[in-house]
């Protein structure tokens, strides 16, 4: 029998979650406002800035723009990682631990870094042809899966390390060839693990902003870009609005999900 | 496990797994080959062509440009190490360094204290407590870092809520300066990577053997004493990774500095945004970034020498 927290522990941790919902909680208020800069709505409150999510055509491009760069992003990160950690899981490279660390480098480096890097490699890009490079929705998603496969191959990693090497090295032993164990005995097993991989790589691409900001100006604007012109250039309550939306759309995927899963043995 | 699907940081755990295994799995591959099966050069061949996609693709699309970001920071505006003695010599990044780790600092110790408290309570509460501080880790943990600064942006500025109710309370007759400083951007980074810090704490506390808290208390130890003396010097190890893994997210964050500072809080990050596309300076703003490259690649060997076990003996 563990012994449960107690009183100060219990006071102390609800204390730290206060914390962590408060600026969420915060942004319901403001997305009310009648007025057209960040207040209070006093006394009587108002839609204005959720028509504006819906008549700005700014709010709705920069949506489908998102959405088709994480797909495209997302697609490619997953099957360059899929591929990657497949290798590293059959031939166990004698310096699997070294190449593993390197296509984990976008993700340990300082996303400043990434983004002077990717700016870099797009400018360079845009000279070859200016469809492609800085600027571009290919751009962007090229950038973007330098971003997300990191985190694709941890998840398919993990996926396989869960993979009992006896099943592959039955087959192996029957005589199946390597094609044939890696579509009809590996990957009917990790399936799950790719999936959310690809899930994992959509939602990095679909919120990332620390890149997306060095590497786009006029043409390639991602919601995440929209609303940081919203927060940043100027302070703008239509950000509020949209910030609800996708606080209440998470808040649903996540309890849905918490209350579909089973409880874990503490 | 399913925090180890969750947080990037606690990946490392899962890849170390995978290595752990591999010295058992070898040797059972080596009993298979010994009767009969082999390794034929056909599946090498597959592997290695499995392999080449995404480490050709990275060396081509991240590797090189950083090599021409490394050069930039030699060659522009003139070659030499220019840039990066005016790094050192001027009063200006001097001192934007100098708050960088002072906000990488009290952020670390910030964010270790509130996760350690909310880990605590997610690996030993009851049922119930558990699914809540789930909740509030994870609801943020998934939640855009343009929010949550907006969010706190809400709370904080000038007509945000805290001002507000503390006018109408009649506590305060002209707005406090909460935003657009230090302390803004303080806590704003502090709620970005307290779930980061949260994920190896409570990998480590779920690692500390029961029984021996047990005998603690069968010995007549009080609570305190016993999470004092006993469980804390267990969770040791998980505490060092996530002050490491925190102070360094810090070291390289821009986004949510760049909205809470307001242009008046500077970090070392922001700094190179600015270098780039306010007063272009790429020569500088490249040598900052292969400055945080090396600050980041000696924290990260750290990390690796000093958490490796908390952080590779998770939870299973």
């Amino acid at each position: 029998m563990i012994q449960r927290p107690g009183p100060v522990a219990l006071v102390l941790a609800g204390l730290v979650c206060a914390f962590m919902l408060a600026p969420l909680l915060a942004v319901v208020p403001i997305s009310f406002t009648p007025a057209r800069f960040l207040t209070m709505p006093n006394g009587h409150l108002s839609l204005i800035h959720y028509r504006e999510l819906i008549d700005d055509p700014d709010w709705g491009r920069s949506i489908l723009l998102s959405l088709r760069i994480g797909g495209v992003a997302s697609a490619i990160a997953t099957a360059l990682a899929l591929a990657f950690s497949l290798g590293v899981w059959m031939i166990q490279p004698r310096f699997a631990a070294l190449m593993v660390g390197f296509v984990l480098l976008p993700m340990i480096a300082p996303p400043i870094v990434s983004a002077m890097t990717l700016y870099f490699f797009l400018t360079s890009l845009s000279e070859v042809s200016s469809a492609i490079g800085y600027d571009t929705w290919f751009g962007v998603a090229i950038a973007h899966v330098v971003m997300i496969t990191p985190f694709a191959v941890v998840m398919i990693l993990v996926a396989l390390s869960q993979l009992d090497r006896r099943i592959d090295l039955a087959a192996r032993g029957l005589g199946a060839s390597a094609l044939q164990r890696v579509f009809r005995v590996i990957l009917p097993n990790i399936r799950f693990g790719v999936m959310m991989a690809a899930l994992m790589a959509f939602f990095l691409s679909w919120e990332e902003i620390g890149v997306t900001l060095f590497i786009t100006s006029v043409n390639a604007i991602t919601l995440p870009r929209l609303m940081w012109m919203g927060v940043h250039d100027n302070i703008d309550p239509a950000v509020a609005a949209i910030s609800v939306v996708l606080i209440v759309i998470t808040t649903l995927a996540l309890s849905g999900r918490m209350l579909l899963q089973r409880e874990e043995p503490a | 496990m399913r925090s180890r699907r969750l947080t990037a940081v606690s990946s490392f755990a899962s890849v170390g797994a995978t290595e752990g295994d591999a010295g058992r799995i070898a040797s059972i591959e080596r009993t298979a080959r010994g009767q009969g099966g082999r390794r034929s050069d056909n599946a090498l061949l597959t592997g290695v062509c499995l392999m080449a996609p995404l480490l050709l693709f990275l060396a081509f699309v991240y590797v090189v440009p950083f090599l021409g970001v490394a050069a930039w920071s030699v060659t522009l505006p003139k070659p030499g190490l220019g840039q990066y003695e005016r790094l050192v010599a001027d009063p200006l990044f001097f001192s934007v360094f100098v708050r960088t780790f002072r906000v990488c600092l009290v952020v670390t110790a910030l964010s270790v204290a509130a996760a350690y408290a909310i880990a605590y309570v997610w690996v030993r509460g009851t049922r119930l407590q558990r699914r809540l501080v789930e909740f509030c880790i994870l609801i943020p943990f998934w939640i855009s870092i343009l929010t949550r600064a907006f969010g706190w942006l809400a709370l904080l500025s000038n007509r945000g809520l805290v001002n507000t109710w503390l006018e109408a309370a009649g506590l305060i007759t002209a707005p406090l300066p909460l935003a657009y400083n230090e302390f803004s951007v303080i806590l704003g980074i502090t709620h970005v990577l307290t779930p980061f810090a949260v994920f190896p704490l409570a990998s480590s506390m779920r690692a500390v053997d029961e029984r021996v808290l047990l005998a603690a208390r069968g010995l007549g130890a009080s609570r305190l004493r016993i999470f004092w003396r006993v469980f804390m010097p267990m969770t040791a190890s998980g505490v060092v990774g996530a002050a490491l893994i925190v102070f360094v997210f810090t070291l390289g964050f821009f986004v949510t500095p760049a909205i809470l500072g307001g242009g008046r809080s500077i970090m070392a990050a922001e700094l190179v945004w600015l270098r780039m596309f306010q007063s272009p300076d790429w020569g500088l703003g490249a040598a900052i970034s292969v400055v945080l490259v090396a600050l980041v690649g000696a924290l990260m060997a750290a990390l690796f020498r000093l958490a490796r076990p908390a952080l590779m003996g998770g939870s299973r």
